[in-house]
């Protein structure tokens, strides 16, 4: 058996971290191989290094059998590795082929390169079912489609081995299958591929072996077919993990918040939420499932009194607010709603905050941490160890700055914070996004447990497998409408990407952009 | 017979307004393509102002001791070059923030040059007036005294064609190039990449760095030209700020024309004719409004950039990477 790649003892530090430790690692040619491991592991690390986007401090690359030292991407690209990054790394206002040549134009005039590239296109779209509009710009395309154009990309350029960095984390089920399709084709054709994922459903139907990462180095190689979700979980965390959340049955209460007839539109008149209604009752998880974009966001946003109500109302114990009669989150908080926010440095904390002033945002005029007109340092830093405490945040230093912390030690303190205030109502946006699986544990239980304390939770999410484990009611967002709403039981992954997916594709809200061709800009 | 008089009067006079637009935008032209470069790629260009003025200087004195306009003209575009390269060495190479060096640099400049002009030549910061070879003169077209007799065309092409400076022709003839040198070549799809998204010419291999710096580069080349023609071509010597804020309604420009070459250029056209127009009207009794100070229409480019920008125009899309230094990201 012939590698494709031969990582040895591969060393990389970021001033103090030591992001690869030592690390060795063989992938199969012709095969699928995954890397697992928590956010900070080490994985997109490595793979930058075998990218020639990072240096490696020491330690040997091969390729193909033959020795190289990358120093930037080209070489990489020369040696025959091509690279999907987690967040593309696409030009939006220029059309496909555009971006599929930046890069290798074939020469100082682009219309040569153009022509030449455009039919070597049409082959490997159709060799491996990647079709995709080339004189499309990338703003009016879809996010798996946009996906398509970084592998097309890779491929024009001549990639043997495939990277893809955490590749199914934008789609919907239905755009992972189509992919995970594009993989047996690529693998068919002699292409290595080398998948990052947290998601070990994933690994565990596509990959043919598993290189597992924690803290910097690597802990285990296995054949896919010998393993499981749980041992991988275990040598991801280095201890027994609770994958299923058990939960015991609900006992919903009286209805706490009450939505009606909610439309509302952004500043370019798109309207993002249509005609929504719902109910959130006591002691009940309502999910909230949709593929990113589809008006969860906005809302979060109307419901936690961060946007003004611009139809319907919203009644929130007892009180009702609609278009004369707006709210504010700082009202909102006082009659017992608490909003952990979907994107937590934009709206959760302040990132070059210490962790003790990000601990009291929105709770900054408790009477409890002031005195007169002040705030005591001293009570908010009690405060802020408090929380510490009770949600396991680490380190437990309250002066360290908010941006220093993990992401999951960051949401560990933001949900600290708005469920130690105990409220009544708690709506939660992504919880466990960017967190490890440790973590996610954690905050899983920590939600379960407001709703056995008779809590009503909205829960907004587009990880459908936390949706599925924590709702005991599911509602689906799609192009700002409830597309549907299903009692958990009934719900299965399927089902629900069907009813994400299904809507979209009738009007997508993305194709309706004006989008802007070469052509028309240089007409202009 | 009266009439057609009055008629061939009218247009000349706005031959000649025209003849004026083309001599005050062609500076404009050539700060904007600059700017365009430089901004395409990234990298704000605030300091097309300073440039210029380091090129006003530099040509002046240079004319003033050689005699000779095209040394001046290779010197003013190396002094123009340097501070750009400085400008992408503060920002490119050490990620500074590229308003603050440009404006540092239009300060330095606009010190720089009247504290050199005093201690070499002792005329308050001026530059001795240059007589003859020392300046860029304008050349006559072939046929334009033969083709004038012919009624309309004859003075279009003598006036308004004919006549100028060879710098204006290169800044006229400059715009097509850019237009083609950004859409139509390897060089222009990763410039307009890398203002965009450098990490996507980053990851397919093409340094950001180089490109960048080759941006900002041109942008000196043009500067400097920029600053030839108006201290030895439109003028004659150097004076103290000369520059006058036309490197800032180069940056209007640009903005007013979304970063496109074509959409530039006019806008730097209408800058051009407003600046002739008011040149014309100055002090001229117009009816009911009388004299209109000469301040007010000087701001006209500057308010019609705000208000045309609000409303009317549509939303201009700067570049998206525009103003931040590349960093990998960890």
């Amino acid at each position: 058996m012939s590698f494709a790649i031969e990582l040895q003892n591969i060393d990389k530090r970021f001033g103090a971290v030591r992001a690869n430790d030592q690390v060795t690692m063989q992938v199969e040619q012709g095969s699928i191989h995954g890397i697992v491991g928590e956010n900070g592991a080490g994985k997109s690390t490595l793979m930058s290094i075998l990218y020639g986007f990072y240096q490696a401090d020491s330690g040997s690359i091969k390729v193909f059998d033959k020795e190289y030292w990358f120093n930037d991407s080209q070489q990489a690209i020369a040696a025959g590795i091509g690279m999907v990054h987690q967040h593309f790394m696409l030009v939006d206002n220029f059309t496909v082929l555009e971006n599929v040549i930046l890069g290798a134009e074939g020469g100082y005039l682009l219309a040569d390169g153009i022509a030449k590239a455009r039919k070597e296109l049409q082959r490997l779209a159709n060799e491996y079912g990647l079709d995709v509009d080339l004189d499309a710009t990338i703003d009016s395309l879809s996010v798996g489609l946009q996906q398509r154009v970084e592998i097309l990309k890779a491929l024009y350029k001549g990639a043997k081995i495939l990277i893809l960095d955490e590749p199914t984390g934008v789609l919907t089920p239905q755009e992972t299958d189509e992919l995970f399709k594009i993989f047996a084709a690529l693998k068919e054709q002699g292409v290595t591929i080398v998948l990052i994922t947290h998601k070990l459903r994933e690994i565990m139907s596509v990959t043919d072996q598993v290189s597992v990462m924690r803290q910097g180095t690597m802990v285990a190689h296995v054949q896919t077919a010998e393993t499981s979700e749980g041992q991988l979980a275990e040598l991801m965390v280095g201890r027994k993990v609770l994958l299923d959340v058990s939960k015991g049955e609900s006992e919903p209460g009286q209805v706490l918040l009450k939505a009606k007839h909610i439309n509302w539109q952004d500043h370019h008149a798109v309207p993002r939420l249509k005609n929504i209604n719902l109910e959130l009752r006591a002691g009940e998880v309502l999910g909230v499932a949709g593929v990113s974009g589809n008006g969860q966001s906005e809302l979060l946003q109307v419901l936690s009194g961060i946007s003004p109500i611009q139809q319907g109302s919203v009644e929130v114990k007892g009180h009702t607010f609609d278009k004369s009669q707006q709210t504010t989150p700082a009202n909102m908080r006082e009659i017992g709603m608490a909003h952990v926010p979907e994107d937590r440095h934009k709206m959760g904390m302040i990132t070059d905050f210490s962790a003790a002033e990000s601990a009291i945002l929105g709770y900054q005029r408790d009477p409890a941490l002031n005195q007169g007109w002040w705030l005591k340092p001293e009570l908010v830093a009690q405060r802020c160890s408090d929380l510490m405490q009770a949600f396991d945040v680490r380190p437990a230093d309250v002066t360290l700055k908010s941006a220093n912390f993990s992401g999951g030690n960051q949401q560990k303190l933001i949900l600290a914070r708005e469920m130690e205030h105990n409220p009544d109502v708690l709506l939660i946006g992504q919880p466990t996004r960017g967190v490890d699986v440790g973590a996610i544990e954690f905050i899983h239980k920590r939600i379960l447990d407001m709703r056995d304390a008779g809590k009503a939770v909205l829960l907004v999410s587009v990880e459908l497998e936390e949706i599925l484990s924590l709702s005991d009611r599911i509602i689906v967002l799609c192009d700002g409408e409830i597309t549907g709403r299903m009692a958990a039981e009934d719900a299965d992954e399927r089902s629900l990407g069907m009813l994400m997916a299904n809507a979209q594709k009738a009007h997508d809200p993305l194709s309706q952009q004006p989008s802007q061709t070469q052509e028309q800009e240089a007409q202009a | 017979m009266n009439e057609v008089t009055t008629l061939s009067d009218m247009w000349l006079t706005l031959l000649l307004t025209l003849d004026a637009t083309v001599r005050l935008s062609t500076p404009l032209i050539l700060a904007a393509m600059a700017g365009l470069f430089s901004e395409r790629s990234g990298v704000v260009d605030i300091g097309l102002e300073g440039k210029m003025l380091a090129a006003c200087f530099a040509s002046a004195t240079i004319a003033h001791f050689t005699g000779s306009p095209w040394l001046a003209l290779g010197g003013a575009i190396l002094a123009s070059l340097s501070l750009s390269i400085i400008h992408g060495f503060a920002t490119i190479t050490h990620k500074g923030d590229q308003i603050v060096s440009g404006v540092a640099l239009n300060i330095l400049v606009s010190g720089l040059t009247i504290i050199l002009g005093l201690t070499w030549f002792r005329q308050g910061g001026q530059t001795p007036a240059l007589t003859g070879d020392g300046r860029i003169m304008s050349i006559d077209l072939p046929g334009a005294e033969l083709l004038n007799s012919i009624p309309f065309l004859g003075p279009l092409y003598k006036e308004l064609i004919s006549g100028h400076n060879i710098l204006v022709y290169v800044a006229f003839a400059l715009v097509p190039l850019v237009w083609w040198v950004l859409y139509r070549t390897r060089f222009g799809l990763r410039l307009r990449a890398v203002g965009e998204n450098p990490n996507a010419v980053d990851t397919a291999g093409i340094s950001v760095v180089s490109l960048r710096y080759r941006a900002v580069m041109i942008g000196g080349v043009l500067c400097g030209i920029a600053g030839t023609y108006i201290a030895i071509a439109h003028n004659a010597q150097f004076t103290r700020d000369m520059t006058a804020g036309a490197g800032y309604i180069a940056l209007a420009a640009l903005i007013f024309g979304k970063w496109r070459p074509l959409t530039v250029f006019m806008a730097c056209l209408l800058f051009g004719f407003l600046q002739a127009f008011s040149m014309r009207i100055e002090g001229v009794d117009l009816p009911v409004v009388g004299a209109i100070p000469v301040q007010v229409i000087e701001a006209v480019p500057y308010l019609l950039t705000v208000i045309l920008l609000a409303g009317f125009i549509g939303k201009a899309i700067a570049p998206k990477a525009i103003g931040k230094p590349y960093v990998k990201e960890r």
